[in-house]
């Protein structure tokens, strides 16, 4: 049974339907020649209505398998191999092609990494806005006319910082920064549950960046969609996410509050990242976290991190550690929480 | 001192051409600069999203040619380059794209890439050489081969992919490296290792490096110097260190302003001033003073020249007019600094 307390506190969904989106023991494959590449393997988290929830990790970890994967759009050789996605009660790995497209279009919007590169080339930026907003008007609501549409149009280019014009520009026309606003403005014209963006405003200055960020957190709240926002810039996770999950070769290692991860990071992994962020001071050593990322189709026995892990010893040689959850919405992968968890 | 290649009063627009109701963008307005054999410097070029910064990288690259202005390579006019020059050329400046998703030519492996340079350009005299160098380039990048080679484009991630094109360009050692945002979508340890690969060859091999960010702390510490673009016009350039650390030009201070801090108890304040796209009537005046919190009547009437307000460093605003003189030779690498010897690698 639940209690009231409980249910005050922002971080406890009283019961499963109380979550946007639920993803279990995930596992995304891919098939090469070489062997299986374990994308995305066994990662399970929660997302509540409202969430805020970055996804951060190394080039390669399996942030855009996995949010690809949500949108159920991995292609092949790509595919799930096990696990659940569950959208309030219903499973997206279960669901018919049909029924997920109709979901996507309705209750779920995708920035995908590379927006940019997302645009149809020969169609102007103005009517590639009114396909999408055509594609997701919902059944029994009449279509909206020419004079609607412009005005939408340009509400939505102006709340991405560009200047209604560009609606009669082809893509070809645009800056880098600009194609990717523009993938943006076509995710929010959608009014959906759940925004999956992969790194929206890796081309922005920081000025639009805050100002696009500001704009779909204002749109987010105003429809209580969760956002899984893909990133690797530790500035913008901090100053948007309310959660953070670390990927680490193919596994999720850690999940937990922005405050508390950014504070107290219990993977030694985390705390590397934590401690290589860069800063405007000149005289600190400039150096990443040493050691090779570790090749998903040969990585070491035991704990991937372990060849360049601080606080490697020796049960990480030998075992996988499991998630273990250490409090509400906190957990880690590491044998060094092994007891503390077990407590 | 030698130039490599000069831009002299350089403009580019777009559009806007006698059938066009629209008045052209300008995409560049009136750049000169130089880029320096002798002293191989590594410069940023930061700024506005759409302020210009890819059209002045396609301007070096020779892809697009100035509608107004002059272009020299190697003090040749660069309209009239013979063939050899051309060729040579195509060796010495090597650039990597902004998009990563569209660099690629899908239907071949990423090893294509790699190998064609070698080829074309005879890097490498045997099959052994030619793997090596591959190798070397990836380890720069942090790639395993194994997890790289033998790929298509589509099978790799999106920092895997920018890597690559990295490594492509590390391997060919050019003269001058355009590297259009070339680390954005990888993490910044990741940034660190890569782009410390890049300062090394500047240093050892004398590569000079444009390099195209949003990224001011990684710009802090790689380069020499920076341009801050906006609306096309270099606003505020120079030693990187004073302009990241001490900005003179309202919109380089709001663009400092506005990184996001990696600490959750210093969150972004009230909502940066947006353009009002509305009245903008920067035709002639400051092209910023529509958005600037400083503006002046005199700002509206004619755009701010190049203000020389130290050694190093130069401001396009007329909040200096009284303390610095209008800059003699326009050429921003006249003021540039020279940080080789003080950050020794
Ligand atoms: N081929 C083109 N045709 C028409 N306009 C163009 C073209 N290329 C660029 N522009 C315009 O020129 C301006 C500068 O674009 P550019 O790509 O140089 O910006 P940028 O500084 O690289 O921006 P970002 O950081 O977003 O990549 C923009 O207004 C853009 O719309
Ligand atoms: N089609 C494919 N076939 C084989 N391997 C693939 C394929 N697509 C991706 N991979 C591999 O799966 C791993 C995860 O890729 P993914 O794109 O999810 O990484 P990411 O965390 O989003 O990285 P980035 O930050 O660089 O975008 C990578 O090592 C990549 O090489
Ligand atoms: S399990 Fe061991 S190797 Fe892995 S992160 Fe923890 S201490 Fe390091
Ligand atoms: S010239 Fe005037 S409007 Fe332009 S930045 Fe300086 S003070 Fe502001
Ligand atoms: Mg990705
Ligand atoms: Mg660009």
């Amino acid at each position: 049974m639940v209690t009231t307390e409980q249910d005050a506190r922002p971080d406890v969904a009283s019961n499963a339907d109380d979550y946007a989106l639920r993803v279990e023991g995930l596992k995304v494959y891919y098939g090469t020649p070489r062997g299986l590449v374990k994308a995305v393997d066994d990662v399970s988290f929660n997302l509540r209505p409202g969430e805020r929830f970055a996804l951060v990790g190394e080039s390669g970890s399996g942030k855009s398998t996995l949010a690809m994967a949500i949108m159920r759009l991995t292609r092949e050789p790509g595919h799930i191999a096990g696990g659940h996605i569950y959208l309030g009660d219903r499973d997206l790995v279960e669901m018919e092609e049909k029924e997920i497209r109709s979901i996507r279009l309705s209750e779920m919007a995708l920035v995908p990494q590379g927006a940019m590169n997302s645009l149809n080339p020969v169609m102007r930026v103005g009517d590639q806005i009114i396909d999408g907003i055509m594609d997701h008007v919902p059944p029994g609501e009449g279509t909206p006319n020419r004079t609607q549409l412009n005005t939408r149009i340009h509400d939505l280019l102006v709340r991405v910082g560009l200047d209604p014009t560009v609606s009669r520009l082809h893509p070809h026309e645009l800056s880098g920064g600009m194609k990717q606003r523009v993938a943006m403005a076509i995710a929010i014209s959608l009014n959906p549950h759940i925004i999956v963006a992969d790194e929206p405003t890796s081309a922005l200055d920081v000025v639009v960046q805050r100002q696009i960020m500001q704009t779909l957190g204002r749109l987010q709240e105003g429809l209580d969609a969760a956002v899984l926002l893909v990133g690797h810039d530790m500035g913008l996770v901090a100053q948007f996410a309310d959660t953070i999950g670390v990927m680490y070769a193919g596994k999720l290692v850690e999940v937990g509050s922005v405050p508390d991860v950014f504070k107290d990071p219990k993977h030694p992994y985390t705390k590397l990242l934590i401690q290589s962020l860069p800063s405007f001071d000149i005289s600190r050593q400039f150096v990443g976290i040493p050691g090779m990322q570790p090749a998903l189709l040969n990585l070491p026995p035991g704990c991937a991190f372990n060849p360049r892990c601080p606080s490697v010893h020796e049960r990480c040689f030998r075992e996988v550690p499991e998630y273990l959850n250490l409090d509400v919405g906190r957990g880690v992968a590491c044998h060094l929480f092994d007891e503390e968890a077990a407590n | 001192m030698s130039d490599f290649m000069r831009l002299e009063h350089v403009t580019r627009t777009f559009g806007g051409g006698a059938l066009s109701t629209k008045p052209p963008i300008v995409a560049v307005d009136d750049v000169s600069l130089s880029i320096d054999e002798d002293e191989p410097k590594i410069t940023t070029i930061a700024g506005e999203s759409g302020s210009g910064k890819t059209t002045l990288a396609r301007l070096l690259m020779g892809t697009i040619t100035p509608s107004f202005g002059s272009m020299y390579y190697r003090g040749k006019d660069f309209t009239k380059l013979s063939r050899k020059d051309s060729w040579n050329f195509k060796q010495e400046v090597q650039s990597i794209y902004q998009d990563p998703f569209g660099s690629y030519n899908p239907f071949y492996k990423v090893d294509h890439v790699l190998e064609t340079p070698i080829n074309r350009f005879k890097l490498a005299t045997s099959r052994q050489a030619k793997n090596t160098m591959i190798e070397d380039a990836l380890a720069m990048v942090g790639l395993q081969p194994g997890d790289t080679l033998g790929r298509f484009p589509h099978q790799l991630s999106g920092g895997q992919r920018q890597r690559v094109m990295v490594a492509r360009a590390l391997l060919i050692k050019p003269r001058l490296i355009l590297a259009d945002e070339p680390v954005s979508m990888v993490d910044a340890s990741l940034r660190a290792t890569i782009l410390d690969s890049i300062r090394r060859l500047n240093r050892e091999i004398g590569i000079s490096v444009v390099y195209i960010t949003h990224d001011l702390t990684t710009a802090l510490q790689i380069s020499d110097n920076i341009l801050v673009m906006y609306r096309g016009s270099v606003v505020e350039s120079g030693a990187v260190e004073r302009v990241i650390l001490e900005p003179k030009h309202p919109y380089t201070q709001l663009l400092i302003e506005s990184i996001p801090q990696p600490d959750p108890d210093n969150k972004w304040g009230d909502e940066p001033p947006t353009a009002r796209f509305e009245d903008f009537d920067t035709m002639f005046g400051c092209k910023f003073a529509d958005r600037c919190p400083h503006v002046m009547e005199m700002c509206a009437d004619e755009h701010p020249p190049q203000f020389h307000l130290e050694q190093h460093r130069q401001a396009q605003c007329y909040l200096y007019r009284d303390e610095a003189k209008v800059m003699e030779d326009p050429d921003l690498a006249t003021i540039f600094q020279d940080r080789r010897a003080e950050l020794n690698v």
